[in-house]
Formats: structure tokens, sequence, C-alpha cells
């Protein structure tokens, strides 16, 4: 299978981590090679993180370099903008929630939040998902990592069925309900905002 | 059958596969998860513990070797400084089960306060050092390190690095290896590091050095992959995978698994099939230095940088000339550090040492985030332990100047692991420093592990739990005040009271870390109609507090309701959900 690289980003304790051992294990199931990096530690805590996911028929790396990520899942916007120069600059899709969290520099005032983000990283990159308003909906606001593998999940070429599979597997097993149609939710999205 | 496994877990199953029996380690950033993952292996097969410190957790692997057992202790790169007094010793003794001391480090600097490397420390204390690529080498490596303590009796060094500790990539498992305890021989010779047997002992190290370099040329770990290219790139850890996601089969490779000792056959050899030869390390020219005592002709940081990690896009650009089209941001973005959680116990401390405008020393743990805006309460961070015997320094010097003035603050866990011995060196040698422990009844930064003070081990076994106050009192503070650090007057006033008397004191804000399981938040807080606008709320630094169009919002998806907002609101605009 041809290579894909996934770039997830966040803000620390938004759960990104959760949702790259969905999509590895997915990846996995479907007999790929996979490779996960991690951020474990002082960025946890509220910091920029980044997880980067990729499988194909053998990885080597387990990094994403600049200009080579086929998508980017954000579970925030300034980090999707951040983000941008790991996007395949001709190819690549940015798979945004909305949710803006400001830095500690913009609550205290010394900058700003930039202003159309969407508009600047182009908006035939990126799809833009209310996730965590779809999050609250199926029921718990910690599960929009479930609807923006779901957003995801259209795009990529693993069977749906082995993505609720990998889901059910990986989240913790009192919220799988949760998640499950928290997914859903980000799979039947069809009128992201964009 | 293969399984996806973090590096940390390939290095945890590796040892288990190995028999290990003894595992003690004190928790540090990108170490922590081996020894997380050996306690979920059965107890009846491998005993393993959270240790106060790297040095007494290392001392204790040593005497679990002697006796028998094969052991192993992990710690980050700046953990291995301090348990860098017994393994140059136990270099000396070797070993009577196999030793392997896992040390990872932090090139880049994630998550910590240098970016020392640690091959050196191989070297130094003259210990053959591995150095895996991948999970399946994680796990290989481990097996293959305890082997080679035992065939050469010797403590083996497993380094890793961020990026290989902390990434995910498919491992073959196999079955536990049966490895009854050695038995054991009194030797004093070998044992009791005296000098006349130190002596004799150290020619024995310099033998078995010649004998692991000579070794070295065959080692299975060794490998030259030969593409009949005219150049040649010699790696190891994560940097061949670097290389080989830049070059694929289009270099030649020497890929070290033994990064210490280097065999110099192995080098010229592979040089003699190379028109150019690249060393691909990051951090500090080790191979690169070794390359060249040999008389091999190599580049290295000629092109390199010493610092930070590299990358198969810097290998790529820097060795082809080659480089992918990469978007920007129009601007320049306002950066995310991390910061304190919604609800820390720490923000409160900070609040008050900022308003008190004092000279703060402080240490290693997540309350080093006291030092960025808009707290920016912090002056100093050395390394653990540093904020009580700084200060002690500090206060020496500035006498009467920073009388009142000058504060320290430590961890729990931080306290438990070198913060003693400065309070120790404060009373006996007649200071009179002001310390304030924050004790969040966890070790924070790396993940919430237990320590002596939580009265919990490793495997979640009820023990005996030391107590602070009759620890201080018994080295001699006699004022030893608890306050809640949620209660900012209580604290203020504590701090006005212990700064101006002539003698230690220390102050215990206890009140645990708002991430505890077992602490049960309620509610969030809101911002009323009578808020008039003044901006004190957001100098706490809650991420959870922000404006826009200067209207104060509580995002409460982010606010656990700690109420330390409400608290420095003037005019009571802040509320507790439930009591509105
Ligand atoms: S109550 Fe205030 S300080 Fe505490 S977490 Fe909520 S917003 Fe932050
Ligand atoms: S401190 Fe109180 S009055 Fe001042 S901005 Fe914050 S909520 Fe409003």
């Amino acid at each position: 299978m041809k290579q894909t690289n996934v770039l997830i980003v966040g803000v620390g304790g938004q759960g990104t981590l959760l949702a790259s051992r969905v999509l590895g294990r997915a990846a996995l199931m479907c007999g790929n090679d996979v490779k996960i990096s991690e951020v474990h530690g002082m960025s946890q805590r509220g910091g920029s993180v980044i997880t980067y996911v990729k499988y194909g028929s053998k990885v080597y790396s387990p990094l994403i370099d600049p200009g080579c990520a086929d998508y980017i899942l954000a579970f925030e916007l300034l980090e999707a903008y951040r983000a941008l120069p790991y996007l395949n600059a001709s190819a690549g899709r940015i798979i945004a929630s909305s949710q803006r969290i400001d830095p500690m520099s913009v609550i205290t005032g010394s900058a700003s939040y930039p202003d159309d983000i969407v508009q600047k990283i182009g908006p035939s990159r990126i799809t833009l998902l209310n996730a965590l308003d779809l999050a609250k909906k199926a029921g718990n606001v910690k599960s929009v990592n479930s609807v923006l593998l779901g957003a995801f999940a259209k795009h990529s070429e693993i069977p749906f069925e082995i993505w609720t599979e990998a889901l059910s597997q990986t989240v913790p097993q009192k919220t799988k309900d949760v998640n499950l149609s928290a997914f859903m939710a980000g799979f039947m999205e069809s009128n992201p905002i964009s | 059958m293969k399984e996806l496994l973090l590096g940390n877990a390939a290095v945890a199953r590796g040892a288990y596969e190995a028999g290990v029996r003894y595992v003690s380690s004190y928790p540090g950033t990108p170490s922590t998860e081996i020894t997380e993952r050996i306690s979920g292996y059965p107890e009846s097969e491998v005993y393993c513990e959270w240790a106060p410190n790297e040095k007494v957790a290392a001392e204790s692997a040593i005497g679990a070797s002697i006796a028998g057992a094969r052991a192993m202790t992990c710690c980050k790169h700046v953990g291995l400084n301090v348990m860098a007094d017994p393994i140059f010793t136990a270099s000396y003794t070797g070993v009577n089960g196999g030793l392997v001391i896992c040390v990872a480090d932090d090139p880049g600097m994630h998550s910590s306060q240098n970016e020392q490397d640690s091959r050196h420390y191989a070297r130094a204390a003259k210990m053959p050092a591995l150095e895996p690529s991948d999970s399946e080498e994680c796990l290989e490596f481990t097996k293959l390190a305890f082997d080679l303590s035992e065939q050469y009796d010797v403590p083996v060094m497993l380094r890793l690095t961020t990026r290989v500790a902390h990434s995910q990539s498919l491992a073959e498992t196999a079955e536990r290896l049966d490895k009854p305890l050695l038995p054991y021989e009194k030797d004093m010779r070998k044992y009791v590091m005296m000098p006349a047997n130190a002596i004799r002992r150290h020619t024995v190290v310099e033998e078995r050095t010649s004998r692991l370099e000579e070794a070295a040329e065959r080692l299975s770990c060794n490998v030259i992959e030969d593409n009949h290219s005219k150049i040649g790139v010699i790696c190891s850890g994560i940097n061949y995978c670097y290389a080989k996601e830049a070059f694929e089969d289009g270099v030649n490779y020497l890929k070290l698994g033994l990064v210490w000792p280097v065999s110099p056959k192995l080098i010229t050899r592979f040089a003699s099939i190379c028109e150019t030869v690249y060393v691909l390390e990051e951090l500090d020219p080790f191979i690169e230095s070794i390359c060249r005592s040999y008389g091999v002709s190599v580049h290295g940081k000629d092109i390199f940088p010493m610092t930070g990690e590299y990358s198969s896009a810097m290998l790529k650009e820097r060795i082809l000339h080659e480089s992918a089209d990469v978007l920007q941001p129009e601007e320049d973005l306002p950066p995310r550090p991390p910061a304190l959680c919604p609800g820390c116990p720490h923000r409160g401390v900070f609040h008050v040492l900022k308003k008190m405008k004092l000279t703060v020393s402080g240490d290693i743990g997540c309350y080093t985030l006291g030092a960025l805006p808009p707290l920016s309460a912090l002056d100093t961070t050395i390394c653990m332990g540093a904020s009580i015997s700084a200060a002690h320094g500090m206060a020496k010097v500035r006498g009467d100047e920073w009388k009142g003035k000058l504060v320290s603050v430590i961890g729990d866990s931080t306290f438990m692991h070198s913060g003693i011995t400065g309070l120790s060196d404060i009373v006996y040698n007649r200071g009179a420093n002001t310390v304030i422990i924050l004790d969040n009844s966890t070790t924070g930064m790396t993940g919430h592990q237990d320590n002596p003070l939580t009265g919990k081990t490793i495997r979640g076994h009820a023990t005996r739990q030391a107590d602070l106050e009759i620890l201080c009192k018994g080295i001699g503070i006699d004022r030893v005040t608890v306050v809640d650090p949620f209660d900012l007057n209580a604290l203020e006033a504590a701090l006005k009271k212990e700064l101006t008397v002539d003698e230690p004191s220390v102050i215990i804000a206890q009140r645990p870390c708002a991430l505890l399981k077992t602490v049960i938040h309620r509610g969030h807080c809101t911002v009323g109609d009578n808020c008039i606008r003044c901006g004190k709320c957001l100098t706490i630094g809650c991420p959870a507090i922000s404006r826009h169009d200067g209207i104060t919002e509580i995002d409460e998806t982010l606010c656990n309701g700690c109420g330390l907002c409400a608290q420095v609101c003037p005019v009571n605009a802040i509320r507790k959900e439930d009591e509105q």
C-alpha cells in the first residue's frame, strides 16, 4: 500500500494521543507497517503537541518532514495553522476542529490570535468541523478525537468496519458507545463549515 | 507475534523476556514508561520499584546483580549524572547477574533542562553502550545487553533518545527466559573496591575494553549494508531511520548497534568501500572523533548541527541538496508553551510569590512552569534539589541585603530525591532560609508516579508514608507550617511571618495535583455581569480564562472550579456555577 503520512496536532490534554493510537491500530489491522511518534512530558501540560502516524508497506522514520503530510488532523485552529509547513503543498488536506483555545500570550494580551485562519490556509485545503459541538451531542466533549477520526475516515482507504473495530478496541470500554457515536457524527457530517 | 509497541514498552518487554528480576528507577521523561511497563508484569516474576532518586535506584540494581539476579535501572540523561558515582565503580566490580543501565537522552530538549550526550558516560565509565533504532531493536538490544553484561562481566548501557523511546513500531515478542538466580560467592577482590583491589580491577577493565573492541567487529548488531554507492553513512539509533527515509538504498550504511567501543577494523573496512563518509549523530561528534582517531576522514559536524534533532529532511538537504515545497503561515504565530493546568495547586503559590516580589530559587517539576508569563515567578532552575542548596549559597553571599526576600520552591518528589541534603546544609551551617515544599502528593510532570510521600508503591501496594513535617523537624527545622495553597491569604501570611524569623523554616503547601484521579472536581466558575474588566483574573495564568473584545470568559470545558480566580477578583464577579 502507498505510504500515508498523518500529522495529528492540538493542545496538550486534548486527547491527540488516543486518536493516533486508534489510527495506528486501524492501519495495522489492514496489514500495514506502522510507525507512530508520540509526545510525552512537558508539552502535555497545555502546550502545542504533534503526533505523527505513518503507514504503508514499509515505513522507515517515525517522523514526518515538512511538506510531506498527506493529512493533518487538527484539534485546534491555531495549531492547524502552525502545522501548515508539514502539509504536502500540492495534495495535502487539513481536517480541523473549529475550536479556538487561546495560548497564554494571547490571554495576557502580549500577542493576538490570528484572524481568518481558514482563508489564510486556503479553504480548498481544509475541512472544518464544529467537532466540539458534535462531541457534546454525542454525549461527551472529550470525544472530539473520535469526531475528527470519523471525518478523516471518509478520506482514508481504511474500511469503515476496521475503523469501528479499532476504535472499540482502543478507547476505554465504558466510553465505547459515546466514542462510536462521535465517530459516526464526524463521518456523517456532510456539510462541514468551510 | 508482532505487536505495535512504544520503544519504552519494547525495552520493558525485552528485559522481561531476558528474565530480568529486579528493576529500580526514578521517573524521568523520556524514560518513565519503561519501569511503568515493567510493573505490568507479574510480581512473582519481576520485582520493580520507584526509588527516591537515580543513585539509590542504580545502587539497588547493582546489589541485585551481585546477589545473582538480572537487574536493570532506567533514567533520563540528567538522571545518569545522579547515578554516575555508583556506576563508575560498578564498571570495576563487574556483575554477577546481568546489569543494564538504560538511559534516555532528549535531543531537542522536549522535556529537559539540558541536552547532554550520554554516550560520553559509556566511554568514561568504560561500559559498552548499545543504541537501538526502533522498537524491534529496543526489544532485541535489551536482551543482547543482558547477555553481553554476563559474558563480559560488565554493566551495559542501553542508550535511547526521545524519538526511539516515544515512537511505536512493530516488534516480535517471545516467551520469557527462565533465569534462576546465579550462585553468589563472596569475593572481596572483585566486590570490595578499596585501593589494592581496585588497582587490580582497573587492569581487568582495560583488558575487557580491548576484548569488546575486538568483538565489536563481528557483533551482529553492527551491520554494513553495501549498496555500491560512493557515499557512505555511519549512523545509529533514530538517525539510521532518518537516513533510510532520505536515501533508501542509495547509499552504503554502517549501522552501529554498539556505539562504544567502536571497532577500528570495521570503520576502516567501511571507509574503504566509500568515497565520502558522513557520520550521522545528534548532539556531540562522538563517533566522528573516534573515526578521526582511527585515521579515517569523515564529514560530521562540519555540515550538521551540534544542537537539537536531525531529520530526514535535513539529511536530504545537506547531503543531496534536495528539499520539498513547504507552505508557510503568513505571520508569526503566538507560541504555545506548556502552562500549569487549570486548577493546579501551584498557581496560587506563584501568584503570591510574584505579588511579594521575592527572589525565587526554583526546581525541576511542573512548577518550573511558574517561570513563564504571566506568573513569571521563578529566578532560577538548575537541577533536582538545587532550589534549596542554591538559595543557601545566595543567602550566604547576599546576607542582610536579601534577608526576607529569598525563598526556595521544591516539589514533594523532588524534595525526597535530593532536597533533604540541601536543607540539612542550611540547618548545619546556620542558614535562615525559607523553603516552600509544594506537596501535591505525586510526581506530576512525568505523569503521576508515586513516591515515598504518597503511601503507595509502583504496584499500588499500601506502604508506610514518610512524614514531611517530622522529617524536616528531624534534621533541625523547628518552624514547619502547613498551608493550603488555594487559601491565598493564609499563604501570604505564612510567608510574611517565616521570612522575618532568624532561623530556617519550611512551609508545606499541601493540596493534591488537579489531575490525580482521586481529586474530584465539582462544577466550574463563570464571570458575572458586574465584571469591571480590570483584567486581574488574567494575571494568574489559568488557561481556562481568556478575554475577547474586553469581555472575560471562562471556558467551561477547561475550568474545574478551583476558585482561585474568584479570590483575585476585586469585585466578586466570579462565582462557582452551582452557587448562582
Ligand atoms: S476556577 Fe478559575 S482559576 Fe480555577 S480552573 Fe476555573 S478558571 Fe481556572
Ligand atoms: S478580576 Fe474580576 S473584575 Fe477583573 S476582569 Fe477578572 S472577573 Fe472581571
